[in-house]
């Protein structure tokens, strides 16, 4: 399942595109959500990591703050443990903002291949 | 011996969908334990993967990527060996039958594995400059003409996962270029080849091109081949 700490890392790929190709705009979405097991040291570590607007308010979800905060405590660590790692995209489409290429989300997994033409 | 990943789940089907026995009729297929299927580049990468745990756990990994996935054996094996939560475990396969594979493996065995289809990195490559800490490739190595290799990667199907064209590097060729951008300055990347795959070459390239050092962290003799795990890292 494409969860949001891995929609977070893939940018379109398509011959020619290579700028305002990230983050790919989630479109038609189902997710579903599922629990993980909080690990701290982890969420902690991956912060500096992430692509903070690319992160939030990617399915309408508002626990998290717009700006990246300067205090990560425990609380905020939760809140974005839940959005990076607890919700799945089951089915959905990916469209780059830039050549509006479309990568489809089936059964959980995104199929980024490219057709030989749009290779770049 | 760390166990293998439970690979029960896996139907027959799913196995012809990614394992093809012509090519695993190259490699002596030896049973790591009572559940079926890896084939023995499988087990010798999870061998040297166990062999290098306290080295691996001591780099302390936050994100790990392997390519070629398949049935997410391996990534489910180094997932639990370093805590299923102490990292990402992101996976690529051209087939999209094996991302699925992967993410079933990864669920039975309790790694979060995370699967995207897609050709070697390429989506990662812009967010993962200098940032994955462990890469893992046992990639088609089976050396055989040029087309061979050329349709089974573009079919994506079954033969894409052992046909290597010249001298069995056309793919791994294309993926050394990516490893000089995605590896971590303390990351390691294993892989996995046969000795006609010519290793003292590779070596000779990755440190040339991209200064890396490189050791060879096990090797097997299985059936007619010599297999090895190469294990580079930045100097």
């Amino acid at each position: 399942m494409v969860r949001l700490i891995t929609h977070n890392l893939l940018a379109c790929h398509a011959k020619g595109c290579t700028t305002n190709n990230f983050p790919l705009l989630l479109k038609d979405v189902q997710i579903e959500l599922r629990e993980q097991e909080f690990n701290h040291d982890f969420i902690k570590n991956i912060l500096p990591r992430l692509e903070w607007r690319a992160l939030v308010r990617q399915l309408g979800d508002t626990s998290l703050p717009l700006e990246q905060p300067e205090m990560t405590d425990d609380e905020f660590l939760q809140k974005l443990h839940h959005v990076l790692l607890e919700i799945h995209v089951v089915e959905g489409v990916m469209i780059c903002p830039n050549c509006k290429h479309s990568y489809p989300i089936s059964n959980g997994i995104p199929n980024m291949l490219l057709a030989e033409h749009e290779i770049g | 011996m760390i166990p293998t990943p439970d690979l029960s789940h896996l139907s027959n089907d799913d196995k012809l969908h990614i394992y093809d026995p012509a090519g695993q009729l190259h490699l002596t297929i030896r049973c790591r334990s009572t559940t079926d299927i890896p084939t023995e580049d499988t087990f010798l990468l999870l061998d040297s993967l166990e062999k290098d745990v306290q080295q691996l756990k001591a780099q302390r990994p936050l994100i790990c990527l392997e390519i070629g996935s398949g049935s997410g054996c391996v990534s489910a094996f180094l997932g639990s060996i370093l805590g299923p939560t102490n990292a990402l475990y992101l996976c690529t396969d051209i087939n999209q039958r094996a991302s699925a594979c992967t993410f079933a493996t990864g669920k039975k065995n309790k790694v979060p594995l995370d699967p995207v289809t897609c050709d070697l990195s390429k989506p990662l490559l812009t967010r993962l400059r200098h940032c994955v800490d462990i890469i893992l490739f046992n990639p088609p190595y089976v050396p055989t003409d040029h087309e061979e290799s050329f349709h089974a990667q573009d079919s994506t199907g079954i033969a894409g996962s052992w046909a290597g064209g010249l001298d069995g590097m056309e793919v791994t060729n294309r993926f050394l270029d990516d490893v000089g951008d995605l590896l971590s300055d303390c990351g390691k990347f294993y892989l996995v080849a046969l000795a006609q795959n010519n290793i003292p070459e590779i070596c000779q390239r990755m440190r040339k091109k991209f200064n890396m050092n490189s050791r060879i962290a096990l090797q097997r003799q299985a059936g007619r081949e010599h297999l090895s795990i190469i294990c580079f890292s930045r100097s």
